[in-house]
């Protein structure tokens, strides 16, 4: 921009640096005006909350810009357009969060009590009834993925680690994990079926199998998550303990993976978290039933999830019932996730206090 | 270990000589083991479905829920699954940009973090309680709009309608799974934003640009191919998720245009879950068999998605 643009201020007036910019409060004021226009228009148009919400929206996304581009500049005021369009699309992303707990916990909480937390569904038709049962399958089955999942994960970490290098199979491995870590988790459910035929025969149902199917979607995540954690602990340590004569199994037991193991928890009460909602190979393989099962080798096992989709999709006659049940279970699972998340984050922030 | 001092006891605990190469040996295997196990488990993935899924080539209509042939079973699936998929991305992109935006570079700074969490959280929520909203709430509550749509919009193919009264559609579906994989991408997306270089963006503001300016030219255009490869990995989600598609869709397995009728196309991974359950015989081949497909399909895209992040590493260093 030269100098001779510009039109020659008069005599007198200062030579003026900067452009007018609207005041600190201008989008305050553009919010409130288009808040209460949309609220005029919905209430004598008799829309309800959400086409309000849009229409405030949309005149505040059209009126700030076009005042700005009046007293300030067109790049101003499509910077202004943007930063709206931005907040609008982080405002859309949290309201199904929102409302998603908001209803989960108004339809949910009135259903859980005592009976509900300690029965289960055998002989029950209509009210009454409870999870303990789904609540049981849940517990078994997941604790069965993370002892199948946690010392594969963790010896296949250290073989990536600590042995791998950059061989071939330490490739291989890593690519793989990759791939199980994109494994829907249907087709882990369908592979723990087709293993299973093999030895039981078709239509075969049993806890166990679900375990199974469950650490297949656990592995990957404890690999990485352990891998990550690993690589961490400084090489120093590894050195000063060879050079006290330690062997190399040994350094890695008792200096390397005491080092690691905080993270290596947060990780894997992650991979906890993750699995214990999967629903999708639980019904495949574990099936349903109404009744309690404690054994992982025999039969029908009911889990929270699946017990979920049931008594939603087939929840009998009446079906108030099954399907306040189906909220209930929701919010209890809910709870579970939440708690093992923050158990997570707890752990590592501890440790990293205590470090 | 913390002790300075270690005596020849202590040191001769950990065997010396031949013993000493065993521990190491056996540990070594230990871990080794551990890794093939997972090579196996995956080659098995492969295999026992594909075993299992065979018979299906050859199965009749009786047991390909009265398609001729698998191929013609396996079609409307596969259509019904990637149109869910698109529709989830279309939504789901521009609002995870936008949200990984807000968190990275909008948001005060504590704001963030916490905004940070939350969306983490979004993430950890089971699929089968998404499912439960979108049928329970979202469904009945986009209904209005579905018959309004059908009435007043059928002129466009998408909403040929008669639009459903119970909400239950492939568009509710492809919403449902909008909000299940728009965490999965805000994720990424906001790592990628925070790691585009700072000085660029500290030069681009002292040149005088405004903060979208500043975005535009010197975020955006480092974060490309790393957007695109959380897109795909987004989509390899998308593709694979169940649950909610099942609860939500009403399916019939036809395979339509429009996005907002009674009669919509099924996913596989939701017609497996549905059919599963009663299927028996050749019906749980067929299953099978779909479910072997969506695997392939899948590792495609994840593949694809890898590679990009491979190549735009290698380019930048």
């Amino acid at each position: 921009m030269s100098v001779d643009v510009l039109p020659r201020p008069a005599v007198g007036t200062p030579l003026r640096l900067t452009r007018p910019r609207l005041p600190r409060w201008a989008p305050l004021l553009v919010a409130v005006l288009a808040v209460c226009a949309s609220g005029l228009v919905s209430l004598s148009l008799g829309w309800n909350l959400a086409g309000g919400a849009c229409v405030a929206g949309v005149l505040y996304a059209v009126a700030l810009p076009a005042w700005s581009a009046l007293v300030e500049s067109g790049r101003a005021a499509r910077n202004r357009l943007m930063t709206t369009l931005v907040w609008v699309a982080f405002a859309l992303a949290m309201v199904p969060l929102v409302s998603l707990v908001w209803k989960v916990v108004a339809e949910g909480a009135g259903v859980i009590d005592a009976e509900f937390l300690t029965y289960s569904m055998r002989n029950i038709v209509g009210p009454g009834g409870g999870i303990y049962h789904a609540l049981a399958g849940t517990l078994l089955i997941t604790l069965a993925a993370t002892v199948i999942s946690v010392p594969v994960g963790l010896l296949t970490a250290l073989y990536l680690v600590e042995y791998g290098g950059r061989s071939r199979l330490s490739r291989t491995v890593t690519f793989m994990v990759d791939v199980m870590t994109g494994l829907p988790s249907i087709v882990a459910g369908l592979f723990a079926y087709a293993l299973f035929v093999i030895f039981f025969g078709p239509g075969v149902r049993m806890g166990f199998g679900g375990a199974i199917a469950l650490s297949l979607l656990m592995i990957p995540i404890v690999v990485r998550s352990a891998e990550e954690m690993l690589r961490l602990v400084p090489a120093e340590l590894r050195e000063a303990s060879y050079a006290l004569g330690v062997p190399k199994w040994c350094t890695v037991l008792r200096v390397v993976v005491p080092t690691a193991l905080p993270g290596v928890i947060t990780g894997v009460t992650l991979a906890v978290a993750r699995v214990v909602g999967e629903t999708a190979p639980l019904l495949i393989i574990a099936g349903s039933t109404d009744s309690v099962n404690t054994n992982l080798f025999g039969g029908r096992m009911m889990t929270l999830p699946v017990y979920i989709y049931y008594s939603f999709t087939q929840p009998g006659v009446p079906a108030t019932y099954g399907q306040q049940r189906a909220w209930g279970a929701a919010l209890v699972l809910i709870v579970i996730v939440m708690a093992l998340n923050l158990l997570a984050r707890l752990i590592g922030r501890l440790i990293a206090r205590h470090r | 270990m913390s002790t300075g001092q270690l005596s020849t006891d202590r040191v001769s605990r950990f065997g010396t000589g031949r013993s000493r190469r065993a521990g190491d040996r056996v540990f070594a295997g230990a871990t080794r083991a551990a890794a093939l196990t997972i090579l196996l488990a995956m080659a098995g993935v492969a295999i026992f479905l594909a075993v299992e899924g065979f018979p299906a080539l050859g199965a009749g209509p009786a047991a390909l829920a009265g398609a001729s042939g698998f191929a013609s079973y396996l079609w409307p699936l596969v259509y019904g699954t990637v149109l869910a998929s698109v529709i989830a991305l279309l939504i789901a992109t521009p609002l995870s940009i936008g949200t990984a935006l807000v968190i990275s570079h909008y948001a005060p700074r504590r704001l963030a973090r916490t905004l940070g969490y939350v969306v983490d959280l979004l993430a950890a929520i089971p699929s089968v309680v998404y499912g439960l909203w979108g049928i329970g709430f979202l469904g009945v509550h986009l209904a209005p709009a579905y018959v309004w749509l059908g009435e007043h919009a059928s002129w466009i193919p998408f909403f040929a309608g008669p639009g459903s009264t119970t909400g239950r559609t492939i568009l509710t579906a492809g919403i449902v799974l909008a909000i299940m994989v728009l965490p999965i991408i805000t994720a990424i997306a906001r790592e990628i934003f925070a790691q585009s270089p700072l000085l660029t963006q500290e030069a681009a503001l002292a040149l005088g640009a405004t903060r979208w300016e500043m975005i535009r030219m010197a975020v955006l255009p480092s974060a490309r191919s790393g957007l695109v490869s959380a897109v795909m990995l987004g989509l390899g989600r998308a593709l694979g998720e169940t649950m909610a598609v099942a609860m939500v869709l009403s399916a019939s397995g036809v395979v339509t245009l429009d996005l907002i009728g009674n009669t919509n196309p099924s996913t596989i991974a939701a017609n497996i879950a549905l059919k599963f359950p009663e299927a028996t015989g050749d019906e749980v081949s067929a299953l099978i068999a779909s479910g072997l497909a969506l695997f392939v399909l899948t590792l495609a895209v994840n593949a694809a998605a890898r590679a990009i992040v491979a190549r735009s590493e290698r380019k930048r260093t």
